[in-house]
């Protein structure tokens, strides 16, 4: 078997192998699988609406996939992409509301100020990994936090005291009325295609420029890249900032797509802790998260209609979605089974 | 006649690539076996297939006369088949009884029984002469101990059949005469020995037979008694081979390298350079000579950028580099084959194409304003492969994949490539067969004739004598004189590598003998 029809075919065979185990659950707990996964289908394809609330979904999922991939390749663990999606929320959100501009500059003003907030909230746990050895996991994991709280403090001062701000200006939102006409009033906005796009920036990055070739070198490693006269400091930094601004454009996506302002959370959105699942199921390469955001975000929005339509508890539908992820993350166990059929069959 | 172990026409592919083609191996008890063959002919993978770590695509093991399936490391080592592998496989922060019994703890109530273990360690270490510090963590002992301690894990697990793989490559001259002892000890012991080596009078001084290979085939079986190392050589190469380095006359003139008044301290500000003055001219080869550990890394570390000195001063063609950053010394047209090539030379996980424009990668044509240009890599990348005959299957192959051989020839060849005004040479013929390293002399040589200076590096008396012009001694991080190969011998730089003046000497034993 060629090594391409195995890439393909091992995915597809996880998924499958997911369903099949997540029906003996729902079957095991008095379920129909039938009607749940039928559900699930059509939470996810059911009519236009839902497959633009579908693609919405996936649209942050791939900015915080593309965010933990991209430190991973250069061997840096950013737990902190929660953290830098809620301070590029907030930064996009506040250029949303508080300046007056022309669309060509007001949009474009706020998709940048919200990456640069995730870079610059990046740059900090950077920076210490870089200079004093502080491991990067421990100092992202606090900034989530912070970040949390902060940004909820500022959402606060800006919404004089109330939870929620006012909504962007018209000029900064990515609202899309096309695709509003398309998909029946969903919410799906232009930020996909920016979504994309950084899939293609971070492919560019690491596989077209001497950066990306510093940054593969620096994180599989040090020694060699020192010795090499790459300056390894600047690259776990830029490494670090590159992969903020991912976060803070998934944060982006949420303040001038999704729901056009900000508000107080009392919690995480989730959405920065799935970029890891999401990046390890496209084992941290553009493409592949491409495909973990796709499988991510879809199974995600169309587990919610579960519940509704086929009486299937949330518990459950959450049991039936890890199992489908677990076997695409285990897909090397697959991998290995098919090389076995693959000698048998040479052997003969 | 009993074999404890038999491999027979063992067959390894990687891929569409053979590494073992019908290779038979046969280990009488109590034998030290000899495995030789050129870099890349297929040494190690024969002996992972034997360790479990490959499987064979095609041929039959035996062991005490039984066929055995090993699947994996810990099946052999229920055999009683133990490794030291190449490149040893320790963990760094661990302790030497930790790493000792990773993977194989006593326990008492569920708990490591450390002490235990130590005792078991100690009793074992005292039988084969085997001195290491259970206490000791990895990253703070020598070479040669860590290697003690691959030996003893593999003791430890109750092996009785030992594979060394190149265990003397990486050894001073020193450890190498304790490790041949420990073997000699191993097999009154009753332990059979599988010893990789490129050293052909190492194989000459302990071995009882040889098997060679050549490019993944098995050649056949020689008594070492019955033959010698010519024989030897020939029989591994499939042709007449003459190894004696030819040289004219060096014709040295300006300063290159000038090194005054320096000091440079370890990490923990140990001094280890004291007030060292060297310098190696333009057209010449400067050979360094000295007991591991007395300064020699720092020193190299300290020329390339990457470590801080204390005081004095460096300088290159005139241009001062004192504390410069790594890339600056390379462009002031130093070149730099480093003595750990995992760790400096190479980024394992690239592609070996990679790792050849791990200096160049930046410049043009490589890349031009930051956008690589893989196309030129790749040529770069066949052109090295093609004159320094770096076998690989082709420069997509991770580094990783090449045996250790061709990967220090890769280096070697990046390095030279770039035609530095300096290059330091730091071991660059270690783990290279013997038809590689007057290969890689030869380059040495021709980089000198060039005009260029050449700072080598060696643990091998008889490298330094013979591609050196002059002879550096280094002791206790100064140089304690320089020499001429012609006017002295392996004996006086042997007295003054271990600190003793030789003039000094002389008189000391004379006041001995008039004493007595
Ligand atoms: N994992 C692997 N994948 C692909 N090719 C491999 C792999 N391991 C080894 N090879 C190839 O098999 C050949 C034999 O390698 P091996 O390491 O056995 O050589 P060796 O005889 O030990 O050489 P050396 O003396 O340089 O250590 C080499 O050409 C190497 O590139
Ligand atoms: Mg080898």
């Amino acid at each position: 078997m060629p090594n391409r029809v195995v890439n393909i075919l091992v995915p597809v065979i996880s998924v499958i192998l997911g369903l099949l185990v997540g029906a003996v659950v729902m079957l095991a707990s008095g379920y129909d699988p039938v009607a749940g996964y039928a559900a699930l289908w059509n939470g996810i394809f059911g009519d236009s609406y839902t497959i633009g609330e579908t693609i919405r979904t996936i649209t942050p999922y791939l900015l915080s996939g593309l965010a933990v991939a991209f430190a991973f390749r250069t061997g840096l663990f950013n737990i902190g992409v929660e953290g830098q999606l809620l301070v590029g929320w907030f930064a996009a959100a506040y250029v949303g509301i508080a300046f007056d501009l022309p669309m060509y500059i007001h949009l474009p003003l706020a998709i940048i100020a919200a990456a640069v907030a995730g870079g610059l909230w990046a740059f900090i746990p950077g920076l210490l990994k870089a200079k004093l050895q502080v491991h990067e996991v421990i100092v992202t994991i606090m900034m989530n936090y912070i970040a949390l709280h902060t940004t909820n403090v500022l959402i606060r001062m800006v919404a004089n005291g109330k939870e929620t701000t006012a909504p962007i200006k018209e000029t900064a939102s990515l609202k899309s009325a096309f695709f509003e006409s398309m998909t029946d009033f969903s919410r799906l906005h232009y930020g996909i295609f920016i979504a994309l796009a950084m899939v293609l920036v971070m492919w560019f990055i690491l596989e077209k420029t001497t950066t990306g070739f510093e940054l593969k070198a620096v994180g599989f490693n040090k020694h060699a890249s020192e010795y090499a006269g790459m300056n390894v400091n600047k690259n776990i930094i830029l490494s670090m900032v590159i992969s903020g601004a991912f976060a803070g454009l998934a944060g982006a996506m949420e303040a001038l797509g999704t729901f056009q302002y900000a508000s107080v959370k009392g919690g995480f959105t989730g959405i920065g802790f799935d970029g890891i699942a999401v990046a390890l199921l496209g084992a941290n390469t553009p493409l592949g998260v491409v495909f973990g955001a796709v499988l991510f975000g879809a199974l995600k929005f169309g587990a919610l209609n579960m519940p509704n339509a086929a009486d299937i508890p949330v518990e459950i539908v959450s049991i039936v979605i890890a199992l489908i992820i677990f076997f695409v993350a285990c897909g090397y166990i697959i991998r290995y089974f098919l090389e076995k059929l693959n000698k048998k069959k040479e052997a003969k | 006649m009993e074999y404890v172990i038999e491999m027979l026409g063992i067959r390894k592919e990687f891929g569409s690539f053979v590494a073992n083609d019908n290779i038979t191996l046969q280990l009488k008890k109590g034998e030290i076996h000899a495995l030789l063959g050129e870099n890349g002919a297929g040494k190690s993978t024969l002996m992972n297939v034997l360790f479990g770590l490959y499987q064979p695509e095609a041929g039959e093991i035996k062991v005490n006369g039984k066929t055995v399936n090993i699947t994996d490391p810990n099946v052999a080592n229920d055999l009683g088949i133990g490794m030291v592998h190449q490149h040893f496989m320790l963990v760094e922060n661990f302790t030497v009884t930790e790493n000792i019994i990773l993977g194989n703890e006593l326990t008492k109530g569920g708990v490591i029984d450390i002490k235990d273990a130590a005792k078991k360690i100690h009793s074992l270490s005292e039988m084969y002469g085997l001195a290491v510090d259970p206490y000791a963590k990895i990253e703070d002992i020598s070479v040669g101990m860590q290697q003690r301690v691959e030996i003893l894990k593999t003791l430890y697990r109750g092996a009785e059949i030992l594979i060394f793989d190149e265990p003397t490559a990486s050894l001073t001259p020193q450890e190498i005469v304790e490790l041949i002892q420990i073997m000699k000890r191993l097999i009154q012991e009753g332990k059979s020995i599988i010893l990789i080596t490129h050293k052909l009078k190492e194989i000459m001084d302990v071995s009882d037979r040889v098997t060679v290979i050549r490019k993944g085939e098995g050649i056949g079986t020689v008594i070492t008694s019955e033959t010698n190392p010519n024989e030897l050589a020939s029989l591994m190469v499939g042709r007449q081979v003459d190894f004696t380095t030819v040289k004219d006359e060096a014709n040295p003139t300006d300063d290159a390298l000038v090194v005054k008044n320096l000091v440079v301290t370890d990490y923990r500000g140990v001094e280890k350079v004291k007030n060292l003055n060297l310098t190696v001219r333009k057209g010449e080869i400067l050979g360094i000579a000295g007991i591991d550990g007395n300064g020699q890394s720092e020193l190299i570390e300290a020329i390339t950028g990457l470590r801080k000195t204390k005081s004095g001063s460096i300088s290159i063609n005139g241009q001062d580099i004192t504390n410069k950053k790594p890339r600056k010394v390379t462009e002031t047209g130093v070149g730099h084959i480093p003595q750990d090539r995992h760790k400096h030379g190479l980024v394992l996980d690239f592609p070996i194409g990679h790792n050849i424009a791990l200096q160049t990668y930046y410049v043009d044509p490589i890349s031009k304003n930051g956008i690589m240009n893989y196309g030129k890599v790749s040529d770069l990348a066949q052109k090295i492969i093609r004159e320094y005959d770096v076998r690989t299957q082709g420069e997509h192959t991770p580094a990783r994949a090449l045996s250790g051989g061709n990967q220090q020839k890769a280096i070697i060849g990046r390095e030279i490539e770039r035609n530095p005004e300096l290059l330091i040479a730091a071991l660059p013929t270690r783990g290279l067969d013997v038809g590689a390293i007057e290969f890689i002399h030869q380059r040495l040589i021709e980089q000198r004739d060039k005009g260029k200076a050449v700072l080598l590096l060696s643990f091998e008396l008889d490298e330094v004598m013979n591609v050196s012009d002059r002879i550096a001694v280094i002791y206790d991080g100064q140089i304690v004189d320089t020499l001429l190969p012609k006017e002295t011998t392996e004996q006086e730089l042997g007295l003054l590598m271990a600190g003793q003046n030789t003039r000094e000497n002389v008189v000391k034993q004379g006041d001995k003998e008039n004493a007595e």
